[in-house]
Formats: C-alpha cells, structure tokens, sequence
C-alpha cells in the first residue's frame, strides 16, 4: 500500500486508509483529541489530494472496523447491492464528488447508486465537499417516508415538537404540546424525552400524547425517546406508540455502551410494525451525532465522520421515518466551536440523504460550546436551503430537561416564511382547517396554546 | 462608534441645554441615575419616574431585573382565547411558553431574557467548589490526570483516570470494598456541587446507613467525567459507587446535579452499566431532598439485584436478558 503526495515540495505519506481518512477530514477537536487529525493544513490538504484519487472499492475493502469484529460493518456491507456497486467499484472519490455535482446527474441516479455505498465511501466523498457542495448535492436528494403524514417531500420542513420537562410532569408536557402545535410544530413528531426511563412513566407520557393526538385529530405520531428495551416493554404492556426510538453509534463496541445490539433493534422493528398505531410503514426514529463513538471509546481510530456516516447505514436497515444528528448536543472535545457544529451539520444532512433515509438536523449547542443562538439560526438556513426534513421545536429554543440549546417553535415558521417551506401536507392542511395557518403563513391566531383548551 | 466620540457628543447635548435653561449643572450629572429603583414593571416605571426633562435627547429609563419570576413568565400573547386557561397553561411549566410573538419571531423581551440568560450561563462555568464545603462533609481532594480546565473541556478521555497520586491518595486513605463508595465531582457545573450538595449528601448517607449498608471514605474529583467511576471502582473495590456530579449548565439553571451509579464499576465498564437520576436542583429540577431518597432506593435495588443499568432493568422488568 501507497498512499503518498507532494505539496509545495514536501513528500507527505499517510500509513493507511483509515489515517488518510482521519487527516483528509475538516478540523474537529474529537479527531485532534483522538491524536487522529492531521497535524496540519497543509498535511490535510495533502491527505485530500491522495484521498481523492482513491477507489471506492479500496474503501470498501477497509472499513473502520473489521467485517469479523463488527455487526455494524456486516450490516451494512451485506446490504451492498453488488450490481451497481460493480458499476462504480473503479471510480475515484474525487470522480464521485464530480459525478454528485454535475447537472447531468439527477437524484434518482445518485438514489440506485446509494444501494451499493458504505459508511467510509460516503464519509470519504464528504472530506473532499465544501459547505456549498454539501448543500447543493443534498438538495438533489429528497427522501420520503410516511407514518401518519408524508416526511421529507421538496418544498417541506417538518418540526418536531419536543416538549420536554425536567421532571415528566404530565401537565407540563401537555402545556409544551398545545404551544408548539399553535406554531405548527408537531408534524414530524411529538417526541418527549423522559427524564425518567422507567416503564410507567414513558407508558404515562405515551396515553397522554397519544391522547392530545386522538382528541385534535392531529395527523402525526408520538414517540418516547427512551432505551428500546423500556419502549418494547411499554408496547407488551399495550401503551400506544407511533414511532419507536433508538439512539445508534457507528461500531458494535459503540452500540454496546447504549446497550443496544443489531439482534435487539431487528426485534424492536417487527414490534414496532405488529404495535404502532399510526398508517406507517416507516415506524422509527434514530439519533446520532459526531463523536458518539469516540466518547465511548469505541472508535477503532477512525474519526468521528467516518463513524456517524455508518450510523446511517445501521439506520437504513430499519426503514426509518425520521432520523436526525443531534449535532451540537455532545459538547466542544468534539465539536469546537459554531464553526465545526456548522460544518457537521452539513455533513451529517448530506451523508444521511446520500445513504437514503429521511434526515433531519438538531440544530444545537450546549452552554460550554462557543456558539450562540444566531450561529444555530444560521446553521437552521443553511439546512432549510439543502432540504433538511426536519428540525427540532423546543419553546424559545431552550430545552428545559436536557439543558442544551436548540432551534425553536418560532424559528419553524420563520424558516417556512424565509425560504418558501411548507409544513408537511397533511398537517398543512389540518392547521388550515384550525384557523391556524393561511397560505403558508401563521394567523392571528397562532401562538395562542389556550385554543387548545377548548376540545 | 468609539468611546470618545459618545463623550464629545453628550458633552455637546448637555452643554445646549444647559444653555437653553433645560437642566441645571448637577441636575445634569445625575439625572440619569436619579431614578428610584424598584421591582414594578416597566410601564409603572416610566409612569412614575420623575419628569426630570422630557427632552427625548436625554433618555431616563431604569429596568426592574427581566429574570425575576413575574416578568419571566409574564404572558406575551395578545388578545387570547381563553386568558384563564393560559395562565394556568404557563403556570404548569416552567420552560418558556406562552411568550406570543411578533410575525413568526418572538418578542423582544423574551429575545433579550433568552440572551441574558445564556450570557450568564456561560459566565458560570468556570466556577470552583468551594474547600469549605468539602472540608464540612469530610471530602478529600483527589484529581484526575487532567491538569487544567481547557484540558478537561478538550480531553474527556483523560478526566476518566485518575492520577498516579490520586490513586495513592485513595490506597491510603480509604476504606477497602466497601457496599457504597460515594464519590463528588464539579463536572460541568461547581455551582451544582455549592448549591446542592449540602442537601442531598446526608439524605442519602443517613438513608444507606439507616439501612445498614456499609459506606466507603467520600472524597472529591477535580476534573473528572463520569468515565473515573471505572477507576473509583478499582481503586476502592466498592460493590457499588455512586458519582455526584455537576451537569453542563442549561440556560437560567446552571446548577444541576446528576448521580451516576454502577455495580461493581471496573475499566471497560460504560454507560449501559450505569444507573442515572439527573436534573436534580431546587430551580424545577428534582430537589436535592428528593433526588436523594431516589439515589438510596436505586442503590438498595442494585445490591439486591447485584447489577447495575441495562442489566438491572431487566432483573426488574423481567425481561429477558
């Protein structure tokens, strides 16, 4: 193996893929804390001149983590459409990038050539994207899915409404709920995060949603962001759930400190499609996010784009609904600053539409990060404009539980308003039908949550 | 516009009323402090606030504190359908509903309450725990090989092992294979440890001891993650340890607590291992009071059941394993 160029006269070698990787990636700290990142720029630049001439099938010959020593990497190299893979074995990653961008390539094309990719090969094209690529190549790529309503069609920006209460309150929660339906938020899911994880407290939060869901007609689904294993236990005990959640890391090490295994979520699957209430057939939901992998030390010294870009090919086995990066959520040893969340952000929307699922973005930071509100604002147009499916909706953009910082009920509809987005259809219409949103834009009434104390 | 600049200007302004009869010299310097300072709202404010000059030139305005509960979770919507309703609607949470808005925008108050709030936040994360509080519940200090704060923001993989001479520290000082080993740290958040320790570590101590489960010698973390309670484990070989630590500041509560429990913690051993009760503060989180008879019940079921996280749960559950 060679791997080697000259830039401005200096000879700069990379020992293996995955090194060449790791350096060829944009600056994170988690790579720089990993003692993987390049140890200059120039060193990166020269890592993505040689990167670009390497062939997807090299790729695929040297995945993070060994096929023997990994479920995720079988998961996802036995799904390799073999056929079409053949087709692109011998192109380079720098003919890729090409490839995605031209004109002549149209999304259906990138989408039969999604079936024959791996974590690394789509990891390896991002390196080689600038922002704009990232965006202009995303935008080619709508992914659909339907629960109770239709996700992810162009023209769309689905909210979830994230209720969350430091405590579980129930009233609380219902409060959040009617506030963030009079913004229109809510069409993606009503999706809570427990502070407690126990078996009747989600089974609690699951009736009262799904109850709020029943009594206004609302055309979306619930979901209680717990482990699987306590939601699988609320569906035996027959509580209603619309989507079932996982968060997922891109190694079996990784999965193994969620205490999740393949084994288990195939399970959770075909109990979500023989319990959930909604239409379906997509019936979960998943989060990722840079790093995850590296904070649990499981990382195999692949960096942390490499590993979130396996965790959508884990994902795609599942047929999700939604699946969103919570991409400034895991603190600065990861992501530094407003400038890397922003750059991940567009990298993690790109790579999960180029794997072919539904994807949506977290836009958010915590308190220790250097980023404001205005960077995430930004990040949030950024998205709208690559066609993100999805965004979160906590009141004011503040998440009183998980105590992070995140795009608001608010920003939805401004984001609508700015760029031309409507909610998603069936819920357009159900707003409509409220007296809630005319023509793509909120009424007089919006924003009031006592019009939900009426029914 | 520069700082000098301002100064000519203000100079000029007062000088031509002065002039012009419109202000007195020392009315001049002190009228924009003058005002009497009280928690009544801001239109009560401008209401009441002497007319010193009503030149629109001369601003006189003096704010009661936006964080203070009655503006915080002032209503914002206008005209609602049911007014009774909402109040009780916002009465029900305290996170940031019923604020109303301005197109799809929120109002400016709130938009300045949110910025406020994070500035604050970010003020705060650099805190210490106080040595007095540590000395009134006997803690000792230890740290992990983290040597400085941006070293333990960058590097969580090292504030999970404990130094050389933190070890040696232990070896010495503690009580072997103790049933509970109780560990602090300030993680995220010194704030959390100053405000809520004080209420909490005896809840659960005389809890534990009350049920004649044997406690390990506490002792304190600089630098730590919740990773270090891998080398806590091994270093004091306590069946269980719990880890109370302080959590990354949210916005406008930035002294948060959370205890992490594992069974029999040992290197190699992760989250999925780990039990957690989070979110614990006076300010619309668990209160310490609480959070501590949770600590104690899930510790007794952890030595009952002889597992910790995953495992536990399912011991409890009945699910298979």
């Amino acid at each position: 193996m060679l791997l080697r160029t000259k830039l401005y006269g200096h000879t700069f070698e990379f020992g293996s893929v995955k090194e060449l990787l790791a350096k060829a990636n944009e600056e994170k700290s988690g790579d720089r804390g990993a003692g993987i990142a390049a140890d200059s720029v120039a060193e990166r630049v020269a890592a993505r001149l040689v990167l670009a001439e390497v062939t997807l099938e090299t790729l695929r010959a040297n995945p993070a983590v060994p096929y023997d020593a990994d479920e995720v990497t079988r998961v996802i190299d036995d799904a390799v459409n073999e056929t079409i893979f053949d087709e692109i074995r011998t192109w380079t990653v720098g003919g890729f990038r090409e490839w995605l961008l031209a004109d002549s390539t149209s999304g259906e094309m990138i989408r039969r050539v999604s079936n024959a990719l791996t974590g690394e090969m789509v990891a390896a094209v991002t390196k080689l994207m600038s922002n704009l690529d990232l965006m202009l190549a995303a935008r080619k790529l709508p992914v659909t899915a339907h629960c109770n309503n239709t996700i992810g069609l162009p023209g769309r920006l689905a909210s979830r409404n994230q209720p969350n209460h430091p405590t579980d309150d129930v009233d609380g929660i219902r409060a959040e709920i009617y506030e963030g339906l009079s913004y229109g938020s809510g069409d993606s899911v009503i999706g809570i995060n427990p502070s407690d994880d126990t078996v009747g407290s989600v089974a609690r939060l699951l009736e009262m949603s799904h109850e709020v869901i029943e009594r206004w007609e609302i055309p979306t689904q619930n979901c209680l962001l717990a482990h699987v294993t306590t939601q699988m236990e609320a569906m035996r005990r027959g509580a209603p759930v619309g989507l079932v959640f996982q968060s997922l890391a891109g190694s079996q090490k990784a999965n193994e400190s969620f205490g999740i295994e393949v084994g288990m979520l195939d399970e959770a699957h075909a109990m979500a499609k023989r319990h959930c209430f909604p239409t379906g057939p997509n019936y979960l939901y998943f989060e990722t996010g840079q790093g995850t992998a590296l904070s649990a030390d499981a990382h195999n010294d692949a960096d942390q784009l490499v590993m979130e870009a396996r965790n959508y090919g884990l994902a795609k086995r599942y047929d999700p609904y939604q699946v969103n990066t919570v991409v400034g959520f895991i603190g600065p040893e990861y992501l530094y600053d407003a400038v890397q969340i922003t750059r991940a952000g567009l990298e993690d929307h790109f790579m999960g539409k180029l794997t072919g699922i539904s994807m949506g973005v977290d836009v958010c930071y915590t308190n220790h990060a250097v980023a404001t509100q205005n960077d995430i604002e930004n990040l949030a147009v950024l998205l709208t404009a690559a066609g993100a499916n999805f965004f979160i909706g906590v009141p004011l953009g503040d998440d009183s539980m998980l105590s992070y910082q995140a795009t608001s009920f608010h920003d939805a509809p401004s984001l609508r308003q700015l760029l031309d987005k409507r909610p998603l259809p069936e819920f357009e219409a159900w707003l409509e039908d409220l007296g809630l949103m005319r023509d793509g834009v909120l009424t007089e009434r919006a924003g009031d949550a006592s019009l939900f104390l009426t029914r | 516009m520069p700082r000098t600049d301002i100064e000519a200007i203000v100079e000029a302004v007062v000088a031509e009323l002065r002039a012009g009869g419109h202000l007195s010299a020392s009315a001049g310097d002190e009228a924009p402090l003058s005002t009497p300072s009280s928690a009544v709202s801001s239109t009560q404010a401008a209401a009441s606030a002497p007319p010193v000059d009503p030149d629109p030139a001369v601003p006189h305005i003096d704010l009661p504190d936006p964080s203070e509960p009655e503006q915080r979770y002032a209503i914002g919507v206008d005209d609602p359908s049911d007014p009774e309703g909402l109040a009780n609607l916002r009465a029900a949470t305290t996170a940031r509903i019923t604020a109303g808005r301005t197109g799809p925008r929120p109002r400016t108050s709130s938009l300045l309450l949110f910025q406020g709030d994070h500035g604050v936040a970010q003020d705060a994360i650099y805190g210490t725990v106080e040595d007095e509080l540590l000395e009134r519940f006997d803690l000792f200090r230890v740290a992990t090989v983290v040597t400085d704060q941006d070293e333990y923001l960058l590097r969580p993989d090292l504030g999970r092992r404990l130094s050389e001479e933190a070890k040696a520290t232990i070896a010495q000082r503690c009580v072997r294979g103790p049933q509970v080993q109780i560990v602090v740290a300030a993680g995220l958040s010194a704030a959390a440890v100053n405000n809520q320790l004080a209420a909490i570590l005896p809840v659960i101590t005389d809890g534990l001891r009350a049920s004649g489960v044997t406690l390990g010698t506490p002792f304190f973390i600089d630098f730590a993650r919740v990773g270090v309670m891998n080398d806590v484990g091994e270093a004091t070989e306590a069946d269980a340890v719990l880890l109370l630590i302080g959590e990354r500041p949210g916005l406008g509560v930035a002294d948060a607590l959370s205890a992490y429990m594992g069974w029999r913690p040992r290197p190699g051993k992760t989250d999925a291992d780990r039990d957690l009760i989070c979110m614990i503060t006076d300010q619309g989180g668990t209160n310490p009071l609480e959070g501590g008879a949770y600590v104690v019940e899930l510790l007794q079921q952890m030595l009952h059941h002889q597992a910790s996280g995953v495992a536990l749960r399912q011991a409890t559950t009945g699910a298979e394993s």
